[in-house]
């Protein structure tokens, strides 16, 4: 049984064997409205995971995924990067990236243009960041499409694109939201393959959140049940599978079975965020 | 070989064109038959004949209204765009300033021509500012609302680099604003113009730096009518050419990546 049920309310932070790259220390997050995004929560994301956030709408996977990005920050509570506060973040070896839900490319600029970018920010040398970005576009087989403007491209190209500026960077922590939602679901299971074979050759950290159980059994090492009112961390589920995972596995009855486990834990994970009270 | 007709530029420029043949032709016809005398309403020929009468004086005075229209237009640009910058730095600036550039702009020009020009001594300056007034809302308007489109997906991918404000306006603010401000461009300079031909009109200066308004007034004095249409027809074409040199440079800055500017395509 691969099943890890935590008391709903309060999850403990999961004992994790390798240095965490990510800890949340009992940090939630009311909105300025009063809203309450998130309940306390615990959570640890060690080097190497593949960590999915996954559960109903208003579960607060989006919002934990920001506070891990430092895009907001927590009500209450803590969270630590490499150990430390987010000023070490970006320096060599802690290397942060983001994925979008929407590609957020730059109409203007010529592909390989957006995909150097964060090297721009980061004042490269030049021949040192063309040498990347040809690396990265290589990495998500658009080399070809280097010189065409983003509108040329369809979506799943342009989302390529998004995903070879977050690797340009060589990031050590990669956070993506949602990346594939708006796909359609061949080009989605393609780009899924890509991410899993790209993380494992590059020893990615990852944190992904995700609205399709298929797509969090068939990358995750571990994956994070979610439910609302308040957002909190329901339940944690591993998927012990060996890397690299390819389309065999998508076929393989062990994949069905974990799919099925895992629908029935978002079922539960959608009974306890019903509302309680006026 | 593609067949002339078949080329992508053919029946936008021959169509056009064909109908202001036509035109002229009738025009001309409608005068001989009717002989309608040139003080009333001139043929093409007499107006031709008009300006190749006295086409030194015509082009010099051209040259005076260009002048004007350029400057103005320079102006506006460049005393637009900054404010536009200033505007979106707070909303409280653009709060407290933006009623004053509506009045700017709904203030009919040809009331505050008489008062700039007694207020400015040096009549060009003067017909400058006339002219710039008009032109200059457009620009404030459209360079504000672009550099406040933003993408905020993008907005926060910088924010999120740690980038700061300038290079947050160069990379990312200026870019995103570049096809507003081309559609402000472009209804500017032909703005600058007409400020340029009103302001000379209630200046109504004369001598070395004469515009063409100036002739305009001038042969209507001297009931020269085709002479008039002449000049009028200068000024028309400046217009056309002004548009048209905008359209290009709006191209040129956007063709590859705006839908304003993208051509048919598949």
């Amino acid at each position: 049984m691969n099943l890890v049920l935590s008391e709903p309310q309060r999850a403990a932070a999961a004992p994790v064997a390798v240095e965490p790259v990510v800890e949340i220390l009992s940090a939630e997050k009311i909105f300025a409205n009063g809203f309450r995004g998130l309940a306390p929560i615990d959570l640890a994301v060690g080097r190497g995971e593949f960590v999915s956030l996954i559960g109903p709408s208003g579960c607060g996977k989006s919002t934990l995924l920001k506070l891990i990005a430092n895009l907001i920050e927590p009500s209450d509570g803590k969270i630590m990067w490499w150990r430390g506060p987010f000023d070490a973040v970006g320096k060599a070896g802690r290397q942060l990236a983001f994925v979008f839900q929407e590609p957020t490319l730059m109409p203007w600029a010529r592909v390989a243009r957006n995909v150097r970018l964060p090297l721009d920010f980061l004042r490269l040398p030049k021949a040192k960041s063309e040498q990347r970005v040809r690396a990265a576009l290589e990495q998500v087989d658009l080399l070809p499409a280097a010189r065409a403007y983003p509108r040329q491209l369809s979506g799943g190209m342009k989302m390529r694109v998004s995903i070879a500026r977050a690797m340009v960077t060589e990031p050590d922590l990669l956070l993506m939201d949602e990346p594939f939602g708006a796909l359609d679901e061949f080009t989605r299971n393609r780009l899924d393959e890509d991410l899993v074979r790209l993380s494992w050759q590059r020893h990615l950290t990852t944190v992904f959140v995700t609205h399709s159980i298929y797509e969090a059994v068939f990358l995750s090492s571990r994956i994070v049940v979610m439910a609302a009112n308040p957002g909190r961390v329901f339940a944690e589920f591993s998927v012990d599978e060996p890397y690299p995972r390819d389309e065999n596995f998508r076929e393989s009855e062990r994949f069905a079975s974990r799919c099925r486990d895992l629908s029935a834990l978002l079922t539960e994970a959608s009974f306890a965020s019903r509302k309680v009270g006026p | 070989m593609t067949p002339l007709a078949q080329r992508a530029w053919f029946w936008p420029v021959v169509a056009p064109i064909g109908v202001g043949v036509l035109l002229l032709v009738g025009w001309q016809a409608m005068c001989d038959y009717f002989e309608i005398p040139p003080y009333l309403f001139p043929s093409p020929k007499a107006i031709v004949t008009a300006f190749l009468d006295d086409y030194p004086t015509l082009l010099h005075a051209l040259w005076s209204t260009l002048k004007i229209t350029f400057q103005a237009f320079a102006l506006a640009v460049v005393l637009g765009s900054l404010t536009a910058f200033i505007f979106v730095q707070s909303r409280v600036i653009e709060l407290s300033l933006l009623p004053y550039a509506v009045l700017l702009q709904v203030t009919p020009i040809v009331a505050v021509a008489p008062l700039l020009i007694i207020l400015v001594k040096n009549t060009p300056v003067a017909l400058t500012l006339c002219a710039t007034v008009v032109a200059i809302f457009p620009i404030i308007s459209n360079t504000t609302i672009g550099l406040r489109t933003i993408d905020p997906g993008l907005l926060s991918y910088f924010r999120m680099n740690k980038v700061g404000r300038a290079e947050t306006l160069i990379r990312l603010r200026i870019p995103s604003a570049l096809p507003f401000f081309m559609a402000g461009m472009r209804i500017s300079s032909g703005l600058a113009l007409i400020g340029a031909v009103v302001a000379e009109f209630v200046a109504g200066t004369g001598g070395r730096s004469a515009g063409l308004a100036y002739e305009i007034l001038q042969s209507g004095f001297q009931l020269d009518i085709p002479r008039m249409f002449a000049a009028l027809f200068l000024i028309t074409l400046t217009g056309v050419v002004l548009f048209a040199a905008m359209i290009g440079l709006q191209q040129m800055l956007l063709g590859h990546w705006h839908e304003s500017a993208l051509k048919g395509e598949t």
